[in-house]
């Protein structure tokens, strides 16, 4: 790693002041960015460490809506959000292994946009608003393309905003290496229409699979999808599966996801 | 037996209490004072031409002590290769040079070019951004068969060719071989790929070099399989140190696997390194370093076919391998795709006529060499494999047609046409045992219920054969090794009886201290507690090559009871004296010396007292003292074979294979701890379902290496494997060592992969895909999945 | 440079740490602690895992800095004070669910958080909570069954050592 300086604040402006700075970096739990940084693929002036920051912690319920902080991490969302939005708690429950995920957290998922990471799919199917320290994007509008995002220079994510669906479910096939979702598929059904959100597959990032969203929209099962297929087209190719078996994937991801949605 | 284990007891290893408290001491765990560090600065190109380096910034910046670079080490020779292949019209292989750091040319992404040697870690590898590279790139052969067309750019431009070889086995039978299939009822071909893999254990490579002006000595602590090994090649035949000047210590060492036999670059650099500067020098591997300078494992593309007459049985295989060494030689490289791949191609059959043929390749990626199994794995993938494609093509049961084939058990010794000669087996019995553990009756039953579920169930067979404890040494030699292959041990009896061992075998995992403990506490009759095993350093253990190719036991284990029984003749001498009897009166039996037919007896502690307290002693005729050494080696390779199972479920709409049960019966011959044995096979069949489900090394066509991690390189966890059913009760006792064993540790690497693409194929072929009839390993969901919708 | 003071095993240590500074590196090299191992970069092997307040973390991917003032226990905290091993520990000896103890120490911290949440697993639980931690040696097997056993529940067939 290249060296640093590392800050860490206690409130969100003071991360926010320090995050202004020339090269500043937000860090939150940095089950990416470290390993990144020691391959010096990263080189931070300063690393501005989010996870003393204890308003940016929790999941709480408001309304219809699940809250989640921005530094929470996937354990505590596994744990605390099971009972508000189970899907969204399982989908936490299996990102990375039990280390991982009492390190990392949501807004550096989120930030990070990995096109294999679990949680954009749950932000985007799910209608999500991303709340930042200036600003609520909505995650249609946050998600742009691989590792990129709406998110301004100094930008953090302070929470996240889940509309809770009537049901919904993550089905996720793994990579067999990394265990981030080769294919993986979020299906959230809401009282105004189903949407469907595809991690892992595309080389642009996460996606709404439309045509599924239409389909199950009017009908919310599995059989709904029957002839429905992915166009491989933009699809990932790699050595853990062609752009064909990825956008397979899809189609047995999602409908496994229908299948079980609760 | 010794009240707390001696041979055949499951005793618990004493080597645990360490490992499991955080007081292993594992080479990254030695810092010596004043030792400063050392980053090696590694080519990023597969191939290109060095037009320069330029290290005067990086020796400016703080905490750089010095910048070496290949004319540092003019005069300095090459890392050796220790096997010479002799090629099908008898002229030498091509041996490049194997320069410690780049000269003129880098030939492979990993290829060190420059070393930053710093007070600190991240200090030489801040320094060694600043070190300007002018390499000018080169095409890359990547492809084997590329790197052989005419005209392909030379990864050596002083060698003829990329053609390391071209081997034939046994060239005098190509001709035969060739009637045989001209002759054929049946020929069953088969073309497959048995992938590049990368050994990984778990602990990455260190190297720490220590000089000493006092005596002008020179130590290496490194993560090495086989530290005596280094030290002669490093020594004699890199930088020129005499062996009583050098030191090479191999302390807790975290696994191997094949891949720390071989004597590295680094080795020498931070020995070198020490010696110039005067202070030590460490250099720690990062797994992603790991990945790009550990020697890589097996790569080879294979054509085999198998002649059958038509009453099935098999008359002739011929094979064509294409093997790839790399961009140099790895120390020994060239004996694993032929005498360790071409002398175990018949099998456990009585197949009369068999050619094999090899021709090792250089290309522009990391060195390939010996990885568990090491050439047996890919000589029985091939034949396994083809014997199922055999049966199907035939319509014939795969456990029948191999039974037809076997070797009987009446049969031995056989000599093979492949020039070995089996001392003992059982492989009828191996497979009935195999075949009623994993309930292959009720198979049937378990598909269908698998089809109700939607799954195609599928059960995979293989029976291998191993040779182990590579030997003996004048045979190796005329076949090009340029080592010996003994084992050597030193049995200390201290004067209270408690007794002191040192081998030269190496534990980096497999227990040696307990079980080799186990062997000499039976011996004697005394508690195992008593015997403490020395092992890792060139200062106190004699010459001896290490561990690896399962011979620990067979060889090590054979020189340690030689030694025994030397100090046993000798006690019993001490004891006839000390009890007025003739020698050959004296009897011992549980740790003590009796005069037959009497209750005259002394016990172990009175004779080993006696021997170094000589007051009543013959001392006219024999000296003070009780400690005896000795070299074996062996007559013969050691043969263990066995019967693999393997019942899959693949799901038919994501390709994914799930194993559910997995089966092996092996014959290790005689075992001393059960315990350790059932480890090294669970061990070795994760390592064999790794290699056919999950672990792949990958380059792309311009040499980058695509599986550099563990984010893309498939490492086998908890939750891809089954449990493990073990069996050793067949036993044919190896008849030319003395305790009767076979070797055990990389059996479950050979016989697991071609089981489980057995049963993969045999899942598809039940579901319907009849036209799958091959998968290349690994069997990634991908892979399944594209096999079964191509058509 | 600055001072980072840990409770480590139930000692308060401190050390001098760079921003850069892993927590293992510090736990290894600035206070000798070397039970604690790395395996990989990518934080995957988990032979680095300790526990941190009391949460099992890959000490290869956290800054000293980030956690000055935590409570770390290592794997040369996890014997009972009069020396003996404890019951993970002892279970991975029973059924030898280590070889060459590369990766043991981070088994056995995860082993112990995975029984701190969940006394009782099955075996399926075992195996999925022990995803994060990579072993090259034991296929897994004996792992499974000391963890099975350490949780006081049947080791199935497991070599019964002497």
């Amino acid at each position: 790693m290249y060296n640093f300086d590392f800050v860490k604040p206690a409130s969100v402006e003071d991360a926010v002041a320090a995050l202004g700075g020339d090269e500043a970096q937000p860090l939150s739990g940095g089950m990416t960015l470290l390993p990144s940084m020691k391959q010096r693929l990263n080189a931070p002036a300063t690393l501005v460490s989010l996870t003393g920051i204890d308003a940016l912690k929790g999941v709480c319920r408001d309304g219809d809506m699940l809250v989640i902080g921005a530094a929470t991490p996937h354990a505590v969302v596994a744990r605390d959000a099971a009972a508000d939005y189970p899907a969204l708690a399982e989908l936490a429950g299996q990102i990375g292994d039990p280390m991982v995920r009492n390190r990392g957290t949501i807004g550096g998922s989120l930030a990070n946009n990995d096109p294999s990471a679990c949680y954009p799919s749950a932000a985007l199917a799910s209608g999500a608003t991303i709340v930042t320290d200036k600003r609520e994007i909505a995650a249609d509008d946050f998600f742009q393309g691989m590792f990129a995002t709406a998110l301004d220079e100094g930008e953090i994510i302070t929470s996240v905003r889940f509309p809770i669906p009537q049901k919904a479910a993550y089905a996720k096939f793994a990579q067999p290496a990394s265990r981030f979702a080769l294919t993986g598929a979020f299906v959230a059904q809401y009282a105004n229409g189903v949407r469907v959100a595809i991690t892992g597959a595309s080389e642009n990032g996460v996606f709404r699979w439309s045509e599924a969203e239409a389909a199950l929209s009017s009908n919310f099962s599995a059989d709904a999808l029957a002839g429905l297929a992915a166009s491989a087209d933009q699809m990932i190719g790699d050595l853990h599966g062609t752009p064909e078996y990825r956008a397979h994937l899809v189609g047995v991801m999602t409908r496994r996801a229908v299948a079980a949605a609760h | 037996m010794p009240k707390d284990g001696g041979i055949g007891a499951s005793t618990k290893r004493r080597e645990d209490v360490r490992f499991l408290t955080g007081n292993g001491r594992y080479t990254d765990d030695i810092n010596l004072r004043g030792q400063a560090h050392a980053y090696f600065l590694r080519s990023q190109v597969a191939h290109g031409k060095i037009n320069g380096i330029d290290t005067a910034a990086a020796e400016a910046m703080d905490g750089v002590i010095r910048v070496f670079t290949a004319k540092d080490f003019e005069g300095v020779g090459g890392m050796p290769c220790g096997w010479q292949i002799t090629d099908k019209h008898g002229q030498p292989m091509q041996e490049p040079k194997h320069p410690i750091l780049a000269e003129g040319k880098v030939r492979h992404v990993g290829d060190p070019v420059a070393v930053v040697i710093a007070e600190t870690l991240e200090q030489a590898r801040d320094a060694a951004e600043a070190i300007e590279l002018d390499i000018e790139d080169l095409p890359a052969v990547v492809d084997m068969k590329a790197a052989l067309a005419e005209g392909a750019p030379k990864v050596h431009d002083d060698l003829t060719s990329n053609l390391c070889y071209d081997w034939g086995f046994v060239e005098e039978n190509k001709a035969a071989v060739e009637d045989a299939f001209a002759k054929a009822a049946h020929v069953t071909t088969l073309e497959l790929v048995n992938q590049r893999l990368v050994a990984n254990p778990m602990e990455p490579r260190v190297a720490v070099g220590d000089y000493d002006p006092w005596n002008d000595n020179s130590t290496l602590y490194t993560t090495s399989q086989n530290p005596h090994v280094i030290r002669l090649l490093m020594g004699a035949f890199v930088l020129g140190i005499p062996e009583h000047k050098l030191r090479v210590v191999a302390p807790d060492v975290g696994g191997g696997f094949g891949t720390k036999i071989f004597h590295y670059a680094e080795e020498a650099f931070c020995t070198f390194a020490a010696r110039q500067l005067k202070r030590p020098v460490k250099w720690t591997s990062s797994r992603s370093e790991a990945f790009i300078s550990d020697a890589h494992g097996r790569d080879h593309v294979t054509k085999i076919q198998l002649a059958l007459d038509d009453a099935n049985n098999f008359t002739a295989i011929r094979t064509e391998t294409y093997a790839n060494m790399g961009a140099y030689l790895s120390t020994f490289a060239p004996s694993v795709p032929t005498w360790l791949h071409g002398t175990l191609m018949a099998g456990n059959y009585r197949t009369p006529l068999i050619y094999v043929n090899v021709k090792a390749v250089f290309t522009n990626t990391v060195p390939v060499d010996a990885y568990r199994g090491a050439g047996r794995p890919e000589a029985t993938f091939q034949l396994e494999r083809v014997i199922d494609k055999a049966a199907r093509e035939l319509g014939v049961d795969p456990v029948e047609l191999r039974r037809q084939n076997f070797i009987k058990a009446d049969q031995f010794p056989y000599a093979t046409p492949v020039a070995v000669e089996y001392d003992t087996g059982n492989y009828d019995a191996t497979m009935d045992k195999m075949l009623e553990i994993s309930d292959y009756a009720g198979f049937a039953a378990r598909a269908e219920e698998s089809k109700k579920r939607g799954k195609l169930r599928g059960f995979g067979i293989a029976h291998y054969i191993e040779a182990c404890g590579i030997a003996p040494s004048n045979l190796v030699g005329q076949l090009g090794a340029r080592a010996g292959l003994y084992e050597s041990a030193t049995v200390r009896v201290n004067a209270t009886g408690s007794i002191s061992i040192y081998t030269g075998s190496h534990s980096h995992g497999q227990g040696h201290e307990t079980t080799f403990a186990q062997v000499v506490a039976e011996m004697i009759g005394i508690d195992a507690g008593q015997v403490e095993i020395n092992h890792g350093d060139t200062a106190n253990t004699p010459m001896g090559m290490g561990t690896y190719g399962s011979r620990s036991l067979a060889v090590g284990g054979s020189a340690l009871v030689k030694a025994t029984n030397k100090v046993i003749n000798k006690a019993k001498k001490i004891a006839a004296h000390l009890l007025e009897a003739s020698e050959a009166d004296i009897e011992l039996a549980d740790g003590k010396f009796t005069v037959a037919g009497t209750d005259k007896s002394v016990d172990w502690a009175g004779v080993t007292l006696a021997a170094y307290v000589p007051h009543n002693y013959p001392l006219e005729s024999m000296e003070p003292g009780l400690e005896e050494t000795a070299f074996y080696d062996p007559s013969n390779f050691t043969y263990p074979s066995g019967a693999y199972g393997c019942e899959v479920e693949v799901d038919p709409e994501t390709g994914e294979v799930e194993i559910l049960a997995f089966t092996a019966a092996d014959d290790f011959g005689n075992v001393v701890n059960p315990m350790i044995v059932e480890g090294q096979v669970h061990g070795g069949i994760a390592q064999g379902i790794g290699q056919a489900l999950l672990e792949r090394c990958v380059y792309d066509e311009d040499g980058q290496l695509v599986s550099g991690s563990y984010m893309d390189y498939a490492m086998p966890r908890a939750d891809d494997l089954p449990n493990y059913t073990v069996d050793h009760s067949c036993v044919t006792p190896c008849t030319h060592n003395p305790l009767g064993v076979k070797g055990c540790g990389e059996a479950g690497a050979i016989g697991s992969p071609p089981a489980v693409i057995n049963a993969v194929i045999d899942a598809l072929q039940r579901g319907g895909h009849s036209h799958v009839t091959h998968i290349d390993m690994p069997a990634s969901p991908s892979r399944v999945w594209a096999a079964m919708n191509a058509q | 440079m600055t001072k980072v003071t840990l409770t480590v095993n139930g000692r308060s240590m401190s050390g001098q740490a760079e921003g850069r500074t892993l927590l293992s590196s510090f736990l290894r090299e600035e206070l000798g602690l070397t039970g604690t191992h790395v395996g990989c970069d990518t934080s995957q092997c988990g032979a680095c895992v300790v526990h941190m307040d009391g949460q099992a973390v890959k000490s290869c991917t956290v800054l000293a800095q980030d956690v000055d003032g935590a409570s770390v226990t290592t794997i040369e905290g996890m014997a009972n004070a009069d020396g003996s091993l404890g019951t993970i520990q002892q279970a991975f000896q029973d059924h030898h669910g280590l070889q060459c103890g590369f990766c043991t120490p981070g088994m056995v911290m995860a082993s112990a958080a995975l029984l701190a949440e969940n006394p009782k697993p099955t075996e399926a639980e075992v195996r999925h909570y022990l995803e994060g931690n990579i072993c090259r040696c034991t296929g897994y097997h004996n792992i499974v069954k000391a963890v099975m056993a350490a949780s006081g529940q049947d080791a199935g067939g497991a070599v019964a050592a002497e």
